[in-house]
């Protein structure tokens, strides 16, 4: 495990793992013509970071190796973005990619465990993901792992936060002391009927999380080298559970999807569509 | 099992607390949590031995339900308890993926099942859980009839890795098992021969059909009594064989007749031997406040309606 301050080779290969995560969500949410690019792509910076920015420990070549980080999509219909990283970083083959959602596939729908390995949880249910790493954490105490060992970070979407489960989750990662948990709220201010602050306002959520005892910080969340190092500053916390708020928007990335999130949700784009997403990740825009 | 002097009525819940430390002692990775409601399930006992193994999460059930799925995936075999009414009440859809789905180590201990609550009322009153719990593939669900059996159940729980419903209960009940359990998941417990009707019941109500056996035995009629403990999976090969050795059936449980026992039984029947059968159970409504032996009289869940139930059932042969 490194935590040694990136490079600038690091920090552009970052941005290039970006864009290849980037393209494998419009790819196969093209081939499967379903699933959920727009909370993919607001989430890409935050895999890139977390599997090769350094942050979480974990071995492709061995999944279950018991001392490992968990990484767990809590908002658990963005599978593109969790299966695009989890092949780049190896754990299975890109060949894989496009089946998702097909028949007979391990790259399902929503997330199941252990579907590639390296799916720490099943999810599609909001609001679960906080509670399963409570566990993961009082576990892992239990199992006298090192304090460095054994993080757990929990991808958590804006949306999701209406779910009062999560802030039963929230109150106990604080009261029972744990520090191994990480929340990344993927703040990209829309929800599959729209926008957040119109459906159900949450701010100001930062503050919420600190009266509930958390360590807040607040990042760019498109800006990868940032996200990695509040990562890595909440990861080397050992006194509270920690949030990262990634300030993102749905869709980024993509131009037609960025400037309509509401319409990107849940569907894949068409031929065309895919064309100038391709066309536009590989230029860089967003 | 006949003794001289008989044990002292206990509630199936009572087995809880003493049965976690047994298996703390043997050896058992076990955490046990609770949702405050811990001295009524009786989860706290193992805080006294063993404090870092047990934790309450406050009253929040859905927390509490994907904080044990996370301790299974760290390697605990956790039982995780609170009243029926609340576990699966409360976090139906965390026990559906979290445990269910994700197919964890997670052993789910429901106290203060049925009716038989009492006082507390139709709130309180856990009459659909069964129906709820059998519905999710790959969970074991189990129904002891008395303590004894309650403890095997909970300790032959921590056997294997897969989830289980254990629906325990407030009331002191007379004990069955005098002689010890015998209990085996998937496998009905023949407790009376008989080959002129089948009684089949679970729970609370294995007591009372044992009394309606006597009664009709009183009659004439050599009626079979199996305590089906496991509700899932059914024991459907004993269930057969009941059916073409004594050509009648009457299913008795304090779960409401749609989605419990009776509805299993009616089912295997249905599809492999359709065979007159009648149902003793909650009929499709809520409950209310009351001494729990009234309210037993008052659903008709008692010795006289299983007789009753009985021959009108051998009736239709």
């Amino acid at each position: 495990m490194t935590t040694s301050p990136a490079t600038a080779a690091d920090a552009e290969a970052l941005l290039d793992v970006c864009k290849r995560i980037r393209r494998h969500i419009v790819e196969m949410t093209h081939a499967a013509q379903s699933g959920h690019p727009g909370g993919s792509l607001s989430s890409t910076e935050i895999f890139a970071a977390l599997y090769f920015g350094g942050v979480a420990r974990h071995d492709p070549a061995n999944p279950q190796w018991d001392r490992r980080d968990r990484v767990i999509l809590s908002k658990g219909h963005a599978t593109p973005v969790v299966y695009a990283t989890l092949a780049e970083a190896g754990y299975f083959s890109t060949d894989l990619i496009p089946s998702f959602r097909s028949l007979g596939t391990e790259l399902q729908g929503h997330v199941v465990r252990n579907k590639p390995a390296g799916v720490e949880m099943s999810g599609g249910a909001l609001g679960m993901g906080l509670s399963f790493a409570v566990g993961v954490a009082l576990g892992h105490q239990l199992n006298g792992l090192p304090d460095d060992e054994g993080q757990t970070f929990v991808v958590v979407g804006d949306g999701e936060l209406n779910e009062g489960q999560n802030w039963e989750a929230i109150m106990s990662a604080s009261h029972f002391g744990l520090h191994r948990i990480t929340a990344i709220l993927d703040r990209n201010h829309f929800q599959n009927d729209g926008p957040g602050d119109e459906i159900m306002r949450i701010d100001p959520v930062g503050d919420k999380w600190a009266a509930f005892g958390w360590g807040v910080q607040h990042v760019d969340g498109h800006d990868v080298e940032a996200v990695r190092d509040a990562l890595l500053a909440a990861r080397a916390r050992c006194d509270a559970p920690q949030v990262v708020i990634c300030e993102t928007v749905k869709g980024r990335g993509v131009s037609f999807m960025a400037e309509n999130p509401a319409g990107w949700h849940g569907k894949g784009p068409s031929d065309e569509q895919l064309a100038q997403a391709l066309r536009e990740i590989e230029a860089g825009l967003s | 099992m006949t003794t001289t002097s008989a044990p002292p009525p206990a509630a199936t819940r009572e087995a809880y607390g003493p049965a976690l430390v047994k298996l703390a002692d043997a050896g058992y990775d076990i955490v046990a949590l609770d949702a405050d409601l811990s001295a009524s399930t009786g989860g706290n006992k193992l805080a006294g031995s063993y404090p870092e193994r047990w934790f309450t999460v406050g009253a929040a059930e859905a927390n509490m339900i994907s904080i044990a799925a996370g301790l299974a995936s760290t390697g605990k075999t956790v039982y995780a308890a609170s009243f029926a009414v609340f576990m699966p009440g409360h976090c139906f859809d965390q026990i559906r993926v979290h445990i269910a789905q994700q197919r964890m180590n997670v052993k789910l201990i429901a106290s203060h099942g049925g009716i038989s609550v009492g006082e507390d009322g139709a709130s309180a009153q856990a009459i659909e859980d069964l129906a709820l719990m059998t519905s999710l593939p790959g969970m074991n669900v189990v129904v002891p009839c008395d303590a004894v059996e309650a403890d095997a159940m909970i300790c032959r729980a921590a056997e294997d890795q897969e989830p289980w419903y254990i629906r325990l209960g407030r009331p002191k009940l007379p004990i069955v098992y005098t002689d010890g359990p015998s209990f085996q998941l998937g496998k009905a417990d023949q407790l009376r021969d008989g080959n002129d009707i089948t009684l089949i019941a679970c729970g609370l109500m294995v007591e009372p059909t044992l009394r309606a056996a006597d009664t009709l035995a009183a009659e004439g009629i050599a009626a079979r009594v199996l305590n089906m403990a496991t509700l899932k999976p059914l024991d459907e090969a004993t269930i057969i064989q009941a059916a073409d050795e004594t050509g009648a059936i009457v299913c008795a449980e304090e779960h409401n007749v749609i989605g419990g026992l009776g509805s299993a039984v009616a089912r295997t029947l249905a599809l492999h031997r359709p065979t007159p059968m009648e149902q003793v159970g909650i009929n499709d409504t809520f409950g209310q406040s009351g001494p729990w032996t009234a309210l037993l009289e008052e659903y008709g869940l008692t010795t006289e309606s299983v007789v009753t139930a009985a021959k009108r059932a051998m009736a239709r042969k």
